[in-house]
C-alpha cells in the first residue's frame, strides 16, 4: 500500500515534471522567437505606433505604388491564427499564402528564405502563442495594373528568388558566420544595401556575390556599402547598430528605425558577430580619403572668417555651432562631416535631406539621448542650401561633385510637413 | 470641475527640476511606481533648437522661460512689523518654470562647498570669541560628514559632466585647482573650460596679490560626456546665450540633458504637465502623507494616492507647500519654536566692471561658467574672527554676456537713444567683471510664513518672507571691496565702476542678485530646529521627503546647485536602501 502510493506520487510528480519542462521550453521558444523577431525587424513593417504590435496597416511606398503591412497577430479572423506551421513558414520564407496567392517582395522573402528551420519553428511559436491577437484589419493593397495581379509574382519568385537555404562560408570563423546568417536572413540587410537589378530584384542574395550588399539607392538617399566599412573599427560598427550612433556617425533616413526598432535589442555577441562577418567581406569601393593640408586649409580659412564664400559663411552662421571648423563634431554626438558617406555620396540626396529636414537619434538603451538636428528648410532657400552643401561637400578631405539648387528643390518638394 | 482620484503610486514627485528628476530616476530605477507633477509646462529639444534661443530680448529681458510673478507671486518685507507686498514683477530672484525648473536655464556653475562650510556652526564655536557675532544669528552646522556626503557630491558630477580642475584629491594639493576644497575621491569628470582674456589678466593679477585662483568649476561641460545614465552633454561652443536661456547645443547639464531622455524610457515612470499641486493630504494620525491634491490642465481637481511624497519644487514653494499641508509646525520668530520657515537666507553680489579702450575682450564667446574665481576669502581661511564678521564669497572674473543689450558701459552713457547707441558702439567687447558671490547668515527674525493678506488664484495664502541685509553682511561687503579693489588697481583699467552694499543698506527686491533662496525647512539633527532629517524626510511625517535649497540652514559662498544634487542623491539612497525595507523615521530624534 506506502509502496502503491509512493508509486502513484512518484508518477504524480514525474508527470507534473514533465508538464512543468514543457511549458518552459515553450517559454524558451516565445522568448526566443521574439529575439528573432526583432532580428527579423517585424515590427518595423507590421507596426503603426499606437496600434497593437503586429497589427499591420503601414503604408509602405513602393516603385510599384503604395503597399499596406498585414495583420500578423494570432488573431484568427483578421490575423494569422489559422496558419499551420508549414503555411507560416512558406509565407515567411516563400512569399506564399496559404490560398496559393503571392506576397509582393515588400515582405523581404528572398531574405528569409534561408532562416534556419529552428528559428522558424521558434518564430511560429512566438507568433502563434506570444503575441496578443488583434482584430485590426488593415486596409488592401490595391495596385494597379499589371502589378495588381499578384499571379504575376510567381515568375518574379522563379526568375529572382533562391530556395538554397543558407550556407555557411568555408574557412571562416563560426562568429562571422554567424553574422553572415543575421545578415542574409533575418537582417535582410542586402534588401537596401544590395543594388537592385531591372526586375527591382536584389542583385545578390549571399557573399558569394561581390553585389552582395555594395550599396544601393532610396527614395533617393544612397544607401552605403557595407564591404568592409574601411573607415570604421569593428567596436564602431556595434556602437552604431547598437545605439545610432558612434564616434564618427550619426544615424539618418530609413536606418533610424532599423535600429530603433532592430538592432538596438540584439545581444552584444550578435553585434559583434555582424561586424566581423561585416569586415570579413571584401571588395570596398575606393573610399575618400583623408586629405591633412586639405582638411586643415578648410579649418584655417573658417576659423579666420576672412574672405568667406557663400557657403563657408552659412557653414559657420547654421552648422558650426556643433560640427565646429574642424568638421569633426563631438565624438558619439554631433557627426563627422569630414570623409562622411553621406556628405560624399554620389547622390547628395541624403545630405540635402538632412539639412532641410534635420535628424535625430533614436532612444535606445545604451544611449537614451535623442540628440536632434534642427531642420533648416524655413531658414535656407534652395540657393543657400546648395551653396552650402557643395561646401561642405568640397571642404575638408571630401571631394564631390557640387549640389545644384535644382537638386534642392526635387528634394525639398519630398518633405512632408517639415 | 470634476474630482478624479489617480490610481495609488509607490511614488509622487512634485516638481520635475533637478530635485525631482533625480529622485525619479533614482527611485524609479529601483523598481517603484513613481509619478512626477509638474505645475509649468513640458520643454522639449524643438524648443531649443537652434538659432531660437538666441533671443536677447525674449529669455534675457522678458525671462521667457521663468515663471511669471502671476503664478508664484511671494510677499516680502523687511521686518515683522511691516505689511509685506507681493512680487509683481521679478527683481532680486527669479522662480524657474516646467521641464527641468531652473536647471534648464541655469548659469551651470557647479561648485562644491567646504568642509568648513558645511560645518559652520562648529567653526564659529572653535573660531569666534563669544559676543563677536550678531547675537541673533542663527547659524547650524549641516547634519552629515565630509565623508558621507562626498561620493554623492561625485556621482552628481558625474552625471553632469563636471569640468574643471582638481586641486584636492584625496588630500593632496594639486596646482591649478582649488587649494582650499575638500577633499575629492576623484579628480573632475572633465577639463577645464578654455579661459578668456578677462580670466587670464584676473588670474595674473589675483595670483600676484597671494590668491589662489582656478576655473570656475562648470557644468557646461568642456568634452563630449556620456553620463552614468547614459545620457550624453555635447561639448560647450561658448555661444554666450547661457544663463537665462535654455542651450541649443546639449552642452549644459540639465535634467533635460542629463537625466529626462533615460527616465522616460522607464515603463514604470510617468509625468504630468500642467498639473499644480496644492496640497499634501495627511492621514488622520498625521504622521503620514496619502497622496496630493493637484489641479490638472483642464481644472480638474485630482487626488494621487501615493505611499511616498517627494516635494521636489523650488525653495520657496516646497515650504509654502508645507505650510500649506500642515507638515511640520511652522516657525514663531517671537519664541523660536516651530520649524518650518526657519533659517531663510538668501546672498548678495556686487562688484567691479573694468573698462580698457585697447582691449577686445570678446565677450560674446562664453559659457555661463567660462570665468575664474579664488576662494581664499571663505569662512576659516582668512581672519574673519579678527574682521569681527562670519561669512565670505567666492571672488571672480566671470566673462561677461556679449548679448548687447546686457554689454556694461561706462557710467554717465545714456541708457537710450543716439547717446546710448554711441555709448555702445565705443566700449562694446572692451570691459571685464570682477565679481562676488557671497554667504548670508541666517538669522532669528529672518524668516518665511504665510502671508495674512494676499492669496494666490485658488484663494490660497501666498508665501511671505521677511529678510532684510544684517550688519554682518554688510561688513562683509565692505571688506570684499577692498580686495576686489585691489585687484582692480593691479589690473589698471581705463575706468571703471564699482557696486558694493553700503552699511546701513536695505535689501533691494528690484535688482537681479541671483535665485540662490535657501533654508525655510532645513535639514538638521534636532527636531526642535530643522524641518527635516539628514535624508531631507520630514521629522513629523515620515513619508514626506523635501529635496532643494529649503534644506540649507544658512547660505555659502557657493553656487547651490552641487550641494542640491548631492543631498537628494544621498536622500535618494537612504530611501531604497533603508526607507523601503522599513518605512519610518530614518533618524531617531
Amino acid at each position: 500500500m506506502k509502496l502503491k502510493s509512493l508509486l502513484i506520487a512518484n508518477a504524480v510528480l514525474l508527470g507534473s515534471f514533465a508538464l512543468q519542462a514543457h511549458a518552459e521550453d515553450e517559454a524558451q521558444l516565445i522568448k526566443q522567437g521574439e529575439y528573432l523577431s526583432r532580428l527579423g525587424d517585424c515590427m518595423a513593417c507590421h507596426t503603426v505606433s499606437g496600434k497593437g504590435d503586429y497589427a499591420g496597416g503601414l503604408a509602405i511606398e513602393s516603385n510599384l505604388g503604395t503597399i499596406y503591412s498585414t495583420n500578423i497577430t494570432p488573431d484568427k479572423e483578421h490575423g494569422i491564427g489559422n496558419y499551420s506551421e508549414q503555411q507560416f513558414s512558406d509565407a515567411v520564407r516563400k512569399g506564399v499564402l496559404p490560398d496559393g496567392s503571392r506576397l509582393y517582395p515588400a515582405m523581404p522573402y528572398p531574405d528569409y528564405a534561408k532562416i534556419s528551420d529552428a528559428d522558424m519553428h521558434a518564430l511560429y511559436v512566438y507568433f502563434m502563442k506570444g503575441v496578443k491577437p488583434s482584430s485590426e484589419q488593415p486596409p488592401e493593397t490595391d495596385l494597379s495594373f499589371p502589378f495588381s495581379q499578384r499571379w504575376g509574382m510567381r515568375f518574379w519568385n522563379w526568375a529572382f528568388t533562391s530556395d538554397k537555404p543558407f550556407q555557411p562560408i568555408g574557412g571562416a570563423s563560426e562568429e562571422v558566420n554567424r553574422g553572415a546568417y543575421i545578415v542574409e536572413s533575418l537582417g535582410h540587410c542586402g534588401s537596401c544595401h544590395t543594388p537592385r537589378g531591372l526586375g527591382m530584384n536584389e542583385k545578390a542574395l549571399d557573399s558569394g556575390d561581390d553585389q552582395f550588399l555594395a550599396g544601393g539607392s532610396l527614395s533617393s538617399w544612397d544607401v552605403p556599402s557595407l564591404r568592409g566599412l574601411p573607415r570604421w573599427s569593428e567596436q564602431e560598427i556595434v556602437d552604431y547598430l547598437q545605439t545610432g550612433r558612434n564616434d564618427k556617425a550619426a544615424v539618418g533616413g530609413e536606418m533610424k528605425s532599423v535600429i530603433e526598432h532592430s538592432s538596438s535589442h540584439m545581444t552584444d555577441a550578435d553585434l559583434k558577430a555582424i561586424a566581423a562577418y561585416l569586415k570579413f567581406l571584401g571588395g570596398n569601393p575606393p573610399l575618400q580619403a583623408y586629405n591633412v593640408q586639405k582638411q586643415q586649409a578648410t579649418e584655417a580659412k573658417l576659423t579666420a572668417a576672412k574672405g568667406l564664400s557663400e557657403g563657408e559663411r552659412l557653414y559657420i552662421d547654421n552648422c558650426g555651432a556643433c560640427h565646429f571648423v574642424t568638421g569633426k563634431g563631438a565624438p558619439g554626438i554631433f557627426p563627422e562631416l569630414d570623409q562622411a558617406t553621406i556628405v560624399n555620396a554620389r547622390d547628395p540626396g541624403g545630405l540635402i535631406h538632412t539639412i532641410l529636414a534635420g535628424a535625430q537619434q533614436p532612444s535606445t538603451e545604451k544611449a537614451p539621448s535623442t540628440l536632434a538636428m534642427p531642420g533648416f528648410a524655413k531658414r535656407l532657400d534652395d540657393d543657400q542650401v546648395a551653396k552650402l552643401a557643395t561646401f561642405i561637400r568640397q571642404g575638408w578631405s571630401n571631394n564631390a561633385p557640387a549640389v545644384t539648387k535644382d537638386q534642392v528643390a526635387e528634394v525639398r518638394k519630398t518633405l512632408k510637413g517639415e | 470641475m470634476a474630482q478624479i482620484t489617480k490610481k495609488e503610486v509607490d511614488v509622487v514627485v512634485c516638481g520635475l527640476g533637478w530635485a525631482g528628476s533625480l529622485m525619479s530616476i533614482e527611485l524609479a530605477m529601483a523598481g517603484l511606481d513613481v509619478r512626477a507633477l509638474e505645475r509649468g509646462g513640458e520643454r522639449d529639444y524643438p524648443d531649443f533648437a537652434y538659432p531660437k534661443p538666441a533671443d536677447e530680448y525674449a529669455y534675457n529681458v522678458r525671462n521667457k522661460v521663468f515663471a511669471t510673478p502671476k503664478e508664484v507671486a511671494v510677499t516680502v518685507r523687511y521686518n515683522s512689523s511691516q505689511t509685506a507686498l507681493p512680487t509683481r514683477k521679478w527683481g532680486a530672484f527669479a522662480p524657474g518654470t516646467g521641464v527641468g525648473g531652473a536647471g534648464m536655464h541655469w548659469t551651470a556653475v557647479l561648485i562644491r562647498p567646504t568642509p568648513t562650510d558645511l560645518k559652520l556652526k562648529t567653526y564659529v564655536d572653535e573660531a569666534y570669541k563669544p559676543g563677536i557675532l550678531q547675537e541673533d544669528m542663527r547659524v547650524m552646522d549641516f547634519p552629515f560628514t565630509w565623508e558621507e556626503i562626498e561620493p554623492y557630491y561625485y556621482k552628481f558630477e558625474l552625471i553632469c559632466g563636471q569640468s574643471g580642475n582638481t586641486g584636492n584629491l584625496r588630500g593632496q594639493i594639486l596646482p591649478g585647482g582649488d587649494p582650499f576644497e575638500g577633499p575629492r575621491s576623484e579628480p573632475y569628470p572633465l577639463p577645464a573650460l578654455e579661459d578668456t582674456l578677462n580670466n587670464v589678466m584676473f588670474k595674473e593679477a589675483a595670483t600676484k596679490l597671494g590668491y589662489h585662483p582656478f576655473p570656475n568649476p562648470s557644468a557646461c561641460v568642456s568634452r563630449a560626456w556620456k553620463n552614468p545614465y547614459g545620457n550624453q552633454i555635447a561639448p560647450c561652443n561658448y555661444c554666450g546665450y547661457c544663463s537665462k536661456y535654455p542651450c541649443l547645443n546639449y552642452s549644459k547639464a540639465s535634467p533635460q540633458t542629463a537625466v529626462m531622455d533615460a527616465l522616460k524610457r522607464m515603463p514604470n515612470f510617468s509625468y504630468e504637465v500642467h498639473a499644480e499641486v496644492v496640497k499634501v493630504v495627511l492621514h488622520d494620525d498625521q504622521k503620514t502623507a496619502k497622496g496630493v491634491i493637484y489641479y490638472d490642465v483642464d481644472g480638474n481637481e485630482v487626488f494621487q494616492p501615493a505611499k511616498i511624497v517627494v516635494l521636489s519644487s523650488f525653495q520657496l514653494y516646497n515650504v509654502r507647500l508645507m505650510l500649506l499641508s500642515g507638515i511640520g509646525k511652522p516657525y514663531n520668530p517671537i519664541t523660536e519654536e516651530g520649524v518650518v520657515g526657519r533659517n531663510y537666507a538668501f546672498l548678495s553680489n556686487g562688484g567691479a566692471t573694468l573698462f580698457f579702450k585697447d582691449k577686445n575682450f570678446n565677450s560674446y564667446a562664453t559659457a555661463g561658467a567660462t570665468g575664474q574665481m579664488f576662494n581664499d576669502i571663505s569662512p576659516g581661511n582668512f581672519d574673519g574672527p579678527g574682521l569681527g564678521f562670519l561669512g565670505g564669497a567666492k571672488i571672480h572674473s566671470s566673462q561677461a554676456t556679449g548679448t548687447p543689450m546686457a554689454a556694461a558701459l561706462p557710467k554717465g552713457t545714456p541708457s537710450w537713444g543716439m547717446g546710448y547707441k554711441e555709448g555702445l558702439e565705443e566700449w562694446y567687447n572692451h570691459s571685464m567683471k570682477i565679481s562676488i558671490t557671497t554667504t548670508c547668515q541666517s538669522y532669528r527674525d529672518i524668516y518665511l510664513d504665510l502671508d495674512p493678506n494676499y492669496t494666490d488664484h485658488r484663494g490660497q495664502p501666498l508665501l511671505r518672507m521677511t529678510f532684510n541685509w544684517k550688519e554682518n553682511e554688510l561688513k562683509l561687503q565692505q571688506h570684499l571691496k577692498g580686495i576686489v579693489g585691489n585687484i582692480a588697481k593691479e589690473l589698471n583699467p581705463d575706468s571703471m565702476s564699482m557696486s558694493f552694499l553700503p552699511m546701513g543698506a536695505d535689501f533691494d527686491l528690484t535688482k537681479y542678485v541671483s535665485t540662490h533662496n535657501v533654508g525655510g525647512a532645513v535639514m538638521g539633527d534636532n527636531p526642535k530646529t530643522s524641518a527635516l532629517n539628514k535624508y531631507l524626510q520630514s521629522w513629523d511625517v515620515h513619508n514626506v521627503f523635501v529635496p532643494g535649497g529649503n534644506a540649507f540652514p544658512q547660505n555659502f559662498q557657493a553656487n547651490p546647485t552641487d550641494t542640491i544634487g548631492a543631498i537628494t542623491l544621498m536622500a535618494a539612497q537612504a530611501i531604497k536602501e533603508h526607507y523601503l525595507k522599513n518605512p519610518g523615521p530614518l533618524v531617531q530624534a
